[in-house]
Parts: structure tokens; sequence; C-alpha cells
């Protein structure tokens, strides 16, 4: 990146934690905007819906599909998952910004020789619950560096931007007035402290980008296709927006 | 939940592309109807006291889609004096009946706890039918709102 | 086979009411949708969901399109004696899960 444009986007950066974002003491996830009955269902592990999502990435992390199974490499998964989706999305080694579903599809084609699972499917989904869970009660850690600088500074500018037909921009609900009710629902401040989430909604589990493809069609925008470089960029801008929350995955949403 | 939704695009008159089935413009009266049908069947006409009967539910709810709901029922549980079932019916949903509940006295404590789906503000009803035929009822009103921002943009 | 998550005490007293919380994972697609093009979607739910302790059945639940999908029930029963408690979940389309849990009652 030019040094021009560096020095514009650390500005802007800075410009924002002045203006406009939430300080980590007035942070709150969307387990406080939910009445009692959703959050006791997300406390409970034994009545959590997505425990049934937990119990099948356990199995899927013991099979051996391909090469091998995660738990060769990997051992157990309370161990070496610990605090990782804290740091996700994350840069990998050859530069590609991926968030966790990614990641571990790289997983499986590299280093398992098996087919990439698709996206929202009921293993990926499993798989990435499993790795979620891991970090249940950890800080979300995304810092700004060298790499993550200009993904950040895309996903901020995106989450600022109207779109769609009601021409609305993510900062307008969520910067500016959470609290408020939209359509007889409180809008929360929308930190991803607990994806995959078992959504209400959907009566099933669903990962961010799901989630981030309902915000879009909210407005009347056309989504992003999972996987995109730009849905990894708001991801990434999203967990740093939220650092320093606690993870609840997997968390009940309405 | 879709029906909620059929619900609303009949009442909001908007109109997407695709053919939904057209609900009736009696429906409501269709329904309750229906509920009092099956409530009749469930007591074969016998009167339903008020007591004994306590239904939980949230008054207001974030999703209509999943709904904790607890029935208890005062009761000894013995086998002189226990609760053979608990109903639980609505008023507004697409079927009248949500559960029905057959314990005994090995029960202990006549409680059960679910999670249910309401397709809008309405009437929910638990029914416990006691070992002495006697019917026991208790009724709640609920406010069941729609999320925001969905997956298929009606609203 | 359907998860099943059964969630009760191993040990208990003899005369002790346990609590007993299951959940299944299933769609219980209620058969009140429809495709976007209109056609119907048919139903698909657990129908009943019974309980028996050494053989007896001590709970039985008949359920409806109206119980939100992946069905919890919690409910009770007396620890009478040691032995084994059976779940067993039935419904459309020749659904079956089951469960069993062992309980030491002292």
């Amino acid at each position: 990146m030019k040094r021009g444009g560096f020095l514009v986007t650390c500005a802007a950066l800075a410009a924002a934690v002045a203006a406009g974002e939430i300080p980590l003491s007035e942070r709150k996830s969307g387990y406080e905007y939910m009445s009692r009955g959703t959050r006791a269902m997300q406390d409970d592990d034994t009545t959590n819906p997505a425990t049934l999502s937990l119990l099948d990435g356990e199995t899927l992390w013991s099979r051996k599909i391909g090469a091998r199974s995660c738990a060769d490499c990997h051992g157990e998964a309370q161990s070496s998952m610990k605090g990782v989706a804290a740091r996700y999305p994350a840069i990998d080694a050859k530069g590609r910004l991926q968030d966790l579903e990614q990641r571990i599809n790289e997983c499986r084609v590299e280093r398992q020789k098996a087919p990439a699972l698709a996206f929202e499917s009921r293993d990926l989904l499993a798989l990435t619950a499993l790795v979620g869970r891991q970090s249940r009660g950890l800080p979300i850690d995304i810092k700004v560096d060298d790499k993550t600088r200009g993904p950040l500074a895309a996903g901020r500018e995106m989450f600022h931007r109207r779109q769609g037909q009601l021409n609305l921009s993510c900062a307008q609900c969520h910067d500016e007035r959470p609290g408020i009710k939209l359509a007889g629902n409180t809008i929360p401040q929308a930190h991803p402290t607990g994806y995959p989430i078992y959504r209400l909604e959907w009566q099933g589990m669903g990962s961010l980008q799901r989630r981030l493809r309902n915000c879009f069609i909210g407005v009347r925008a056309e989504p992003y296709a999972y996987g995109s470089k730009e849905f990894a960029e708001l991801e990434l801008y999203l967990m740093w927006r939220a650092r320093g929350m606690k993870l609840e995955t997997p968390a009940v949403r309405p | 939940m879709t029906t909620r939704r059929q619900f609303l695009i009949l009442t909001c008159g908007a109109l997407s592309g695709a053919a939904h089935a057209q609900l009736p413009p009696d429906i409501g009266a269709k329904r309750k109807a229906a509920a009092l049908e099956a409530l009749r069947k469930v007591t074969g006409g016998a009167e339903m006291r008020t007591g004994k009967v306590k239904l939980e539910i949230p008054p207001l709810i974030d999703n209509g889609n999943a709904v904790p709901l607890t029935v208890t029922v005062d009761s000894p549980m013995t086998e002189k004096d226990h609760v053979k079932a608990i109903h639980v019916l609505t008023e507004r949903n697409p079927q009248p009946n949500v559960v029905a509940v057959h314990i005994g006295p090995r029960a202990g404590r006549a409680n059960v706890t679910t999670r249910v789906r309401l397709a809008d503000t309405q009437t929910v009803t638990a029914i416990a039918q006691m070992s002495d035929g006697s019917f026991w009822a208790d009724r709640i009103e609920v406010v069941v709102t729609l999320s925001a921002c969905l997956e298929d943009g009606l609203i | 086979m359907a998860r099943t998550v059964v969630n009760m005490p191993a040990e208990a007293r003899r005369g002790e009411i346990i609590e007993i919380k299951t959940l299944t994972g299933h769609t219980m697609e209620t058969g009140f949708r429809h495709t976007e093009r209109g056609e119907p979607i048919p139903r698909d739910i657990i129908t009943q969901f019974v309980c028996t302790y050494n053989g007896t059945e001590i709970f039985r639940a008949e359920l409806f399109p109206a119980i939100s999908a992946n069905p919890l029930i919690t409910f009770t029963t007396v620890a009478t004696e040691s032995g084994t408690l059976e779940f067993r979940w039935t419904g459309d389309k020749g659904f079956t899960a089951s469960h069993s849990a062992k309980l030491t009652v002292a």
C-alpha cells in the first residue's frame, strides 16, 4: 500500500476511535438485549439447542476423513483450539484474510486431503461451533497491524456506507441507534460475540455471514456471496469493533 | 415463521412475486372455532375450573419460533389423586393443539417444560385432566413480535 | 439416527424426584409452510415421545407441529429403584430415535 494511502488510513482509523466507536465499557452483547427466557436458553448447556451442533462437531473432530482426522494433528479440541476463535478472522502465512470457516476448509483440503465443506452446511457449522466453543469466556483479540490495517479499513468503510433500497448503513442502526426498537425488536450494537449461533428465527445454526446476509436483505441490498472478500473484511471489522468483549459461542439469538 | 408472515402479507396487502397459498378472509374465526373444537375433544364438554394449573410463558416474546413454556399442576400425585394428562392449546396457530402429556403418580410432580411455536399474539391455554375426571385450566395472553432483518426479506 | 441429549442425574435417593431434560435434533416441519413457488412443504414432525423406567411407561407426550424445532422436553420422575430409563422418539416418515440412561438408586 502506498505510503500516502497508509497515512490516510491510519488517520481514518484514529478518527474512528475518536468518534462513533463504542468504547469497551459501553459495549453490550446481543445477549443483553434478549428476553430472560432466551437468555436462559443460552445459559443452560443441557437445553441450549446449539448443544446438538456441538455434539456433531465432536464426532466430526475425531472422524478420519481423507488423510487424517482433526484430532490426529490437533489432539483434544479443548486444549488445542483454546483462544483460536477469539483471533479470527486472521491473515494466514500466504497473506489471505480468512474467517474461521475458511480456515477449517483450508485444513480439510490441504491437510486432510478431503473436499471442502459447503458454507452453512451442518458439518461446517458443527466444526466451527466446536472450535468457537473453546474460546467461550475469552476476550475477542483482533489487532491493528500492517497486515490487518487494509482489510480493517475496507470493513469499516462498508460498515459506514449507506446501502440498499432503504439506503441505510450498518452504523446508522448499530452505532447510532442501539436500544431503539425496529419492527418490535430491539436494535443491538451488533457485536459477533457468539457465532455460529442458534438463531430462533432460523430454527437452526448459522454463521455470521448468514446473519450479515439477513442484514443486507433487511436494507434491501444485494448480499455478498458466502466466502467473499467483502464479507471477510466486514467480519474482521466487526470483530475488531467488539475487541475485548467475551465470546459466548455458541450463542442463542432471536 | 412463515405462517405469521403469510398473515402479515394479507394484512399489509403486500404482494410478493410468489404464489403463497391465500388464507381465507375469515381465518381468525375459523381458527377460533378449531380451538374450541379441540378444547371440546379434550374435556368432552366437561366444565374447566380455574386453579391448580400454572402456565408459565414469558409475556413478551423475542421470537415466536421457540417460546419456553412450562406447565405445573398443584397435585399430590398419589394413586388416589394425580394428574393424568396435561394439554396445551392455542387459539391463533394454524392448528390448536400444541402438546398432550400423559403422566401418573410415577411423575412425582405434575410438571413439563418445552418450547413452542406461537404464530401470533394470542391466548394460550393449559388444561390438566385429573384422576377424578375433573378438568382445571390456566390461560395466558402473550405478545409475539417478529424478528427484524429476515432471510426472505418480507419486512 | 438423530442427535439426542438426555440430562439427568446418574444417582438418586429412593423416593427422590429427579428432573430429566431431553433434546432431539429435528426440524419439526409444520406442514403449513410453502416453497417460494407456492407448493406446500409436507409435514415432518416427531409425533410421540415416550420414557420407560425398567420397562414401565412413566411419561408420554404427543407432539404437534406447534412444538419448536429441536424439541426440548423436560419432566420429572420418582427414583424408585436402580435401573435403566429408555427414551424413544417416533414421528413422520418412519422417524425413530432412542436413548438409554442408567440410574443408580440408593
